[in-house]
């Protein structure tokens, strides 16, 4: 380790590399439930070159190579389970090129959500890309290798599918350009070219190093609004989601359901939020969202909350802060969700099943989702918050999650972000043939093994 | 507690203008109609009243007689089932404002001013408008006038003593004092009209804070400094059920040295400020009395937006504000008057 802490400290300089015992500590963990693992050593290289020579002395010294955005993914992906090094991409934060008439940035792998939002209000305030409901401080990259959803996933769907191309450093070290990239100046689509950047999505940081990457941008409207429906029956909601995201009026459709306050108790909102450029244009569209549900409206099993614009805030806010309220509803500040990647249909008995764990858990929880496409599928997720201080309030927490997860597959979801031991059980129930693709596309691309160990590792 | 509703059919049976649903601003009838659907209302009969009342309270004002022509329609609606709202936002709305039973007794001296529900009004209660006055405020002091809107006399019969009986036991009584300022039109008219109409005894006297500050303006007469400002009042549902205490609000304006412009919308022909029929779902008949309603304060050249009620206030505030005009509680500007800074448009 020595060796190879002299090496990585000749590759990034002083102040860059650590192997102190406290700074391995804070890269051991996210603010999850997964249990600590620290790094041997942490590094920040500050470019694509710096990420090249890092990943070619891991292979040299055959050491695990973690990649870290700002990790905020709670389900503890980026810990270095077997040890090794921790990339921490933070420093790659530079906006490298807004195009604003292909609607679309440039950026690199450790730019924040919360940089991009910023530079976007300043210098190009048309422009607005899908930002997440996670703290401004998450990555672009990571909510993107994560296949993360935000603002625009209505309009756009899931964030890697705003994916336009990539570069990447790989496993064995050489720097790839991935998409119209790779043969043009310009980074606009993944099309016509064969499509490599899934190669990079949903791998959980296994097959390479992102270090820059273009995505969609989409128009901001200077005047914005949001219908709050609201119903009583679970049963209804697939159908309201239907209705509404038929209109494709909205960029962003999400519902809530929460025990607290007691008023929100039992029952279902969903938020549409829309955009427009004029208040004509703004009426016309809750208009029609509007009618979309009329049925239930005239025979009065729901209807649109009457929300003052003082009191629509809250809901027109990205990200959306009321969620960080809850992260610390049991002090402590512990959090974490099983999202799940399921078909609008299944909203009832997702929302059921939540609801009898929680019953039998006795823990805090929030539920929802965020409709992902023309209902194409939703992110329900399952939040649970929990008292770091307390083992106990955090392994009843951890029990929950991985019995939704578990719940989850059987209902026919698919959990979202998998943590490690979650991984294992989608892999059980995987088909044994895309397993065995996956296995030998990670062993073709990374023979040393040396990217994220532990995680999408198939037992059998 | 089933308070009965002081109706007499016989008063409307001899009644020749049946101004209640003739001078109605959002249904138009002949008279022949008119008295038809009355009586069918009167009878426990369905009614195209019963579907599209708007709930703006305005009949209670327009009916000569005090017979209380929309507590009977709130109360035929709840009866038949004709919701004005879905039944989720009605039943949500119930949640949200129920009593949390949270009182504890507390010594008030006078003026002992309630602020209904809304501890964000606390900060409208200052000197030199008010001097030292004790403040009242929460869920289990809430007047639920407001499910007049949602065909639920039920709850205010259910809630309302209750109401009552906390105000005068937790706070009024062994304070040995007698009279409520009601710093919301809604309180003043549940105390004042609502509750003798069902037959609700109310211990003490409820005051309109209009008359107390016009009161308060006499006193600090020497203080005032005329704003000098055209002003456009919106006159909120509760009011039409206390009228008489309109000349308060002119005296006001007169004492700071506003004008009330004369408008199209106001006094006995004021609209709604629109939520109402948005958690009615009725959104373009929402749209189309808040733009008329602007307009017409616009045209008039009011600098400032008047509101008595907080959520008219809470409504009209940010349209009123992209018109140009200045919203601002009653209160708010006289405290302006008294401080010499108001602005001038």
């Amino acid at each position: 380790m020595k060796q190879l802490y002299d090496t990585l400290l000749k590759i990034v300089g002083a102040g860059f590399v650590s192997d102190a015992r406290e700074e391995r500590y804070i890269y051991s963990m996210d603010p999850g439930t997964m249990p600590a693992c620290e790094p041997d050593i942490v590094v920040l290289p500050g470019n694509t070159d710096e990420v090249q020579k890092i990943v070619q002395a891991a292979n040299r010294y055959r050491v695990p190579l973690v990649p870290l955005g700002a990790g905020l993914v709670l389900s503890g992906l980026s810990r270095a389970l077997k040890g090794g090094i921790v990339m921490d991409m933070k420093r790659m934060n530079r906006i490298l090129e807004i195009n604003e008439m292909s609607r679309y940035a440039l950026v690199e792998a450790g730019t924040s959500q919360g940089m991009l939002q910023a530079h976007l209000r300043k210098h190009f305030p048309s422009l607005k890309h899908s930002a997440p409901d996670a703290p401004p401080a998450a990555t672009v990259a990571g909510n993107i290798c994560i296949h993360g959803s935000g603002h625009m996933s209505h309009a756009g769907g899931f964030h890697s599918d705003m994916l336009n191309g990539l570069e990447v450093v790989l496993p064995t070290g050489e720097i790839a350009r991935l998409g119209s990239c790779a043969t043009s100046p310009y980074w606009f689509a993944r099309a016509p070219l064969p499509d490599l950047a899934g190669l990079f999505l949903g791998w959980a940081g296994t097959t390479g190093v992102v270090t820059k990457l273009s995505i969609k941008l989409y128009p901001n409207y200077p005047l914005n609004d949001v219908s709050v429906f609201v119903c009583e029956n679970a049963s209804m909601m697939p159908n309201i989601l239907y209705q509404i995201t038929g209109t494709q009026i909205a960029e962003d459709v999400t519902t809530w359901m929460t025990p607290k306050p007691d008023w929100a108790a039992g029952f279902f909102h969903c938020n549409v939020n829309y955009g427009a450029k004029t208040k004509q244009e703004l009426i016309w569209k809750r208009n029609l969202i509007r009618s979309a549900v009329e049925n239930y409206i005239d025979d009065k099993t729901g209807g649109f909350l009457p929300l003052p614009g003082m009191m629509k805030q809250r809901f027109l806010d990205v990200p959306a802060r009321q969620l960080s309220l809850f992260a610390d509803v049991r002090k402590g500040g512990g959090f974490e969700y099983v999202g799940a990647i399921m078909p609008v249909a299944l909203f009832p008995q997702a929302y059921e099943l939540g609801l009898d764990i929680a019953d039998r858990r006795g823990v805090s929880y929030s539920m929802g989702c965020r409709v992902i496409g023309v209902n194409h599928s939703m992110m329900f997720f399952y939040a649970y918050a929990f008292n770091r201080a307390d083992p106990a309030d955090v392994k009843r927490a951890q029990d929950a999650l991985e019995e939704t997860n578990k719940k989850v597959l059987g209902l026919g979801g698919i959990p979202w972000k998998a943590e490690a031991p979650a991984q294992k059980e989608i892999l059980r129930q995987m088909d044994p043939h895309m397993v065995d693709l996956m296995n030998r596309i990670r062993t073709m691309m990374d023979p040393q093994h040396i990217m994220n160990p532990g995680n999408w590792e198939d037992d059998r | 507690m089933n308070a009965s509703l002081d109706f007499d059919p016989a008063i409307c049976a001899s009644c020749k203008t049946c101004d209640c649903l003739m001078r109605c601003q959002y249904m138009t009838f002949d008279l022949p109609e008119a008295k038809k659907e009355k009586a069918r209302i009167n009878s426990g009969k369905n009614s195209r009243v019963l579907t599209e009342c708007a709930t703006c309270y305005a009949c209670e004002e327009y009916c000569p007689n005090g017979n209380h022509p929309f507590y009977l329609i709130v109360e035929r609606q709840e009866e038949k089932g004709f919701l004005p709202s879905p039944a989720p936002i009605t039943h949500q709305q119930i949640l949200m404002m129920k009593p949390r039973g949270t009182l504890t007794p507390m010594k008030v001296k006078a003026p002992v001013i309630d602020l209904c529900y809304f501890p964000m009004l606390t900060g409208s209660i200052r000197e030199p408008l008010y001097e030292n006055p004790s403040i009242i405020v929460g869920s289990d002091l809430f007047c639920n006038i407001m499910w007049l809107h949602f065909a639920r006399n039920s709850v205010i019969r259910e809630q309302l003593p209750r109401v009552i009986d906390n105000i005068w036991h937790y706070y009024l009584r062994d304070s040995h004092v007698h009279e409520l300022i009601c710093f919301h039109d809604e309180c003043y008219a549940t105390f004042s009209h609502l509750a003798p109409a069902f037959n609700i005894q109310v211990p003490f006297k409820p005051v309109h804070v209009f008359e107390y500050i016009s009161n308060r303006l006499d006193v600090l007469k020497k203080r005032i400094k005329p704003i000098h400002a055209r002003v456009a009042y919106q006159r909120p549902c509760s009011n039409r059920l206390i009228p008489e205490t309109q000349h308060w609000v002119d005296d006001i304006f007169t004492k700071i040295g506003v004008e009330r412009v004369a408008r199209t919308y106001d006094r006995e022909n004021a609209l709604c400020c629109g939520q109402v029929l948005r958690a009615h779902q009725r959104e373009e008949l929402a749209d189309d009395i808040q733009n008329r309603n602007l307009e017409d304060m616009k045209a008039t050249g009011a600098i400032y937006c008047v509101f008595n009620c907080p959520a008219c206030m809470a409504t009209l505030a940010e349209p009123a504000a992209e018109k140009g005009l200045f919203p601002i509680h009653l209160s708010d500007l006289c405290q302006l008057a008294l401080e010499g800074n108001a602005p001038k448009g």
